[in-house]
């Protein structure tokens, strides 16, 4: 049986037990003169055998799902007398086998691949039966189960709670997994890569130049793996950012919070959050088409130098980007400092903005350093409009006239095109992201604590 | 001051057709004024015919009331008959609520309260106000008590600021208890304590008016006590206007009683009188519990 079939078969035996748990429920129920004589509710008892027909079958149709490639693969290979020692030998053996079995083998095959490919599409069927038949009696199984243990006073209530319990929880851990998951996987490249370039190199050389020879014979290019031009670049970039749009962000709460009235406020707060809502490819494009030539063409009107494409032009927009980010949040944490401190400055006699100034901001204080925390965040791991506007080129410079470079930038150059994926230039990207990924995590973790510890003083 | 009555018929009237349920008409609404004793002649503030509304509709109606120095002036009244409105209207704090708009005369000493030229600001330092929940700001004790001095520049040095604070802690009864810890919040002080905090914070800018709502109700009936003592003490120095449920805190605290009553103010009188042999139908329902 197709999996798909099994499981629609499945959805409709957990409908039946469903059906079945309710109605047994109802039934009963009516017998003893209401629902209140009953430990739980109809539907917790029509859940209560959902769960027990449906939700071990799911997970062992899951598990085979998963596993029955390996196995099947671990037993012909087990079955074959001779087989290769290498492991992309075995492999290659077993791709062999596959397309026969498939029919699509073009050339002779000996004896020996026919005989395996047959074992193979033998072992297949047997387990697609195997499959259906134990997921079904599984099914059925539990579910009858469960429908015999009915009794008005089973407390199919908290059974069903526990169980939904659990399941939130594993989607929880699911989240917090794929983070780890991703960090692991970024953390052994990144080793790979400190093999080939010691970290201190990579932590504080002044030189980024990640061509390397690809033949013996090539000249020239030879790598140099120093991320202080990327870090430089990337702080920079995300000063400028931060320049533009905490103060921007920040004094647009304040009057959306506190100066403007309820009909201003409808309208202007949903046009700010729009502007998050743009793409970063706009933004990019924006940046280098419009506001670098612009930027460039101002400079040399006042006789400075400056590159087409500048820290500056892609700073400035990726400001802009976070000017929504800033001023949501700290719209929330403002409106979240109740109005009775408010109603007490004023009533001392402030003006409306020694309220803000002495009372309100200092307030929300930490909320508001949470959230552009939040926001350095996400400056530091934009990439299109760097990308776009920023430039290529490894500067260690100060002046946000010429051309600089990210981390963010450098991991996409890196990955771009085709790559071998051991050899030190790929390997670097993983070393960027991890420190990418690590200064993130550090600046969320800081944000989060600062948000959290201004909550509790509130509520 | 009695030529406030009402033809006894057309109160009775009124009165009767409110406690029975049935909407008084607007006409007859309109008519009601205030019985008892609502002028003084040694008026701190001065109002006449005071009418608030929000937005369309209207909270008070054509209230006229003068608040002696050194008085305090209790307000009761149903939940929700106006008593917080018109308070707030004495150091005009409704203007910060969008589409609340005041219309009569009032008066501080003779100055008007409300009017093109008057800066709130001098206003609300002359006249201020403590709110229903203890409201500190979250900062230090010390700073919550100069907060008002500073920004109205009353002090700047250091002594100066150390003798405001002290002074007004000790008016308010806090001092004692919390002279040793000046420099630690102010919202991780008790209910009470926090309340007392407020009172500081108000008399340190040497207010002449406080205006109170219904300060004690979210206290315990110990910091309860503790601070209608303080109101007591306060009544030396200051003209007081206080809100409150509680009839016997009304009792307790002042010289006269204002009963509100669906935005109208129905009558005014010595607290005595009002709580023993109240003038009108509505108060003497309202404090046999009838309705409220
Ligand atoms: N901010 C406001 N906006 C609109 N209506 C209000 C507002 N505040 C109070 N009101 C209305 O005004 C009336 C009087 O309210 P309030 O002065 O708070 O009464 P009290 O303090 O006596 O309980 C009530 O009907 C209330 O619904
Ligand atoms: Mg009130």
């Amino acid at each position: 049986m197709q999996t798909p079939t099994l499981f629609a078969l499945l959805l409709l035996l957990i409908l039946v037990a469903y059906g079945t748990g309710f109605s047994r429920a109802l039934s009963a129920a009516r017998s003893r003169g209401g629902l209140r004589n009953l430990a739980s509710l109809p539907s917790y008892h029509g859940l209560f055998a959902a769960l027990w027909c449906g939700l071990p079958a799911l997970l062992l149709l899951g598990a085979w799902l998963i596993f029955d490639d390996a196995i099947i693969r671990f037993m012909v290979m087990h079955s074959i007398a001779d087989k290769p020692d290498t492991i992309a030998g075995q492999n290659l053996l077993y791709a062999q086998i596959q397309n026969l079995s498939a029919g699509h083998l073009i050339g002779e095959a000996s004896p020996q691949l026919q005989s395996a490919a047959e074992h193979l599409n033998q072992l297949r069927s047997n387990a697609n039966t195997l499959q259906a038949f134990l997921i079904l009696v599984l099914a059925v199984g539990l579910g009858a189960f469960a429908l015999l243990r009915f009794s008005p006073e089973l407390r199919a209530r908290e059974k069903v709670e526990k169980v939904l319990r659990v399941i939130l929880i594993t989607c929880a851990c699911a989240a917090i997994f794929t983070t780890v998951g991703i960090l692991f996987s970024v953390l052994f490249e990144s080793l790979r890569f400190f093999q080939s370039v010691p970290v201190s190199e990579f932590l504080f050389g002044l030189h980024w130049s990640p061509q390397m020879a690809l033949r013996a014979d090539q000249v020239g290019s030879s790598g140099a793996f120093g991320a202080v031009p990327l870090f430089t670049g990337t702080l920079m970039v995300s000063a400028i950012a931060m320049l533009v749009a905490v103060p921007v962000g920040l004094m647009a709460a304040i009057y959306l919070a506190e100066y403007a009235s309820k009909r201003v406020r409808n309208v202007a707060k949903p046009i700010i959050e729009i502007l998050a809502g743009v793409p970063t490819v706009v933004y990019g494009f924006f940046a280098a088409l419009t506001v670098a030539p612009f930027i460039r063409e101002l400079a040399t009107s006042v006789g400075l130098q400056a590159s087409s494409e500048s820290a500056l032009a892609a700073g400035l927009v990726m400001g802009i980007m976070i000017i929504p980010f800033v001023s949501s949040l700290s719209d929330d944490v403002i409106n979240a400092v109740p109005q009775s401190l408010r109603d007490g400055a004023l009533g001392l006699g402030s003006t409306q903005s020694e309220t803000v100034r002495k009372v309100v901001i200092p307030a929300a204080l930490p909320g508001i350093v949470g959230g552009v925390l939040l926001a350095v965040s996400r400056a530091i791991g934009e990439t299109m409009i760097v990308v776009m506007a920023a430039g290529l080129a490894a500067n260690l410079t100060a002046n946000p006239l010429e051309s600089v470079t990210t981390v963010t930038v450098q991991i996409v150059t890196l990955l771009v095109g085709d790559q071998e994926f051991d050899s030190p230039k790929t390997l670097a990207a993983f070393a960027l992201g991890l420190m990418l990924f690590i200064s993130t995590l550090v600046l969320n973790f800081i944000a989060l604590h600062v948000v959290k510890k201004y909550r509790e003083q509130y509520d | 001051m009695s030529t406030m009555t009402l033809d006894a018929a057309e109160r009775t009237e009124s009165a009767r057709s409110e406690l029975t349920g049935k909407k008084v008409a607007v006409s007859q609404a309109e008519v009601r004024k205030t019985v008892g004793q609502p002028f003084s002649d040694t008026a701190k503030l001065r109002m006449r015919d005071v009418n608030v509304f929000y937005g369309e509709s209207q909270a008070i109606h054509n209230v006229s009331l003068d608040i002696g120095r050194n008085e305090v002036v209790a307000m009761i009244g149903p939940s929700g008959c106006g008593k917080s409105t018109f308070l707030r209207c004495l150091n005009r704090m409704n203007d910060t609520i969008e589409g609340c708009r005041v219309e009569g005369e009032l008066s501080l000493d003779g100055e008007p309260i409300y009017g093109a030229k008057v800066d709130v600001v001098p206003l609300r330092a002359r006249v201020g106000m403590v709110f229903q929940k203890p409201n500190p700001f979250p900062k230090t004790i010390y700073e919550n008590v100069v907060y008002g001095p500073k920004i109205h520049g009353i002090a700047s040095r250091r002594a100066d600021l150390d003798e405001i604070v002290e002074n007004s802690l000790r008016r308010a009864g806090l001092w004692n208890e919390v002279k040793d810890r000046l420099d630690k919040p102010g919202t991780g002080l008790s209910g009470g304590q926090q309340q007392r905090l407020c009172i500081a914070r108000a008399i340190a800018v040497s207010p002449e008016v406080i205006l109170m709502d219904e300060p004690c109700s979210a206290l315990d009936p110990i910091a309860t006590a503790r601070i209608e003592e303080l109101i007591d003490e306060l009544r030396e120095n200051y003209t007081i206007a206080i809100v409150t449920h509680s009839m016997q805190q009304a009792a307790r605290v002042s010289q006269r009683t204002a009963y509100f009553h669906l935005g109208h103010l129905v009558e005014v009188n010595d607290t005595e009188t009002v709580f023993t042999n109240p003038e009108h139908e509505l108060t003497e329902a309202y404090i046999t519990g009838r309705f409220g």
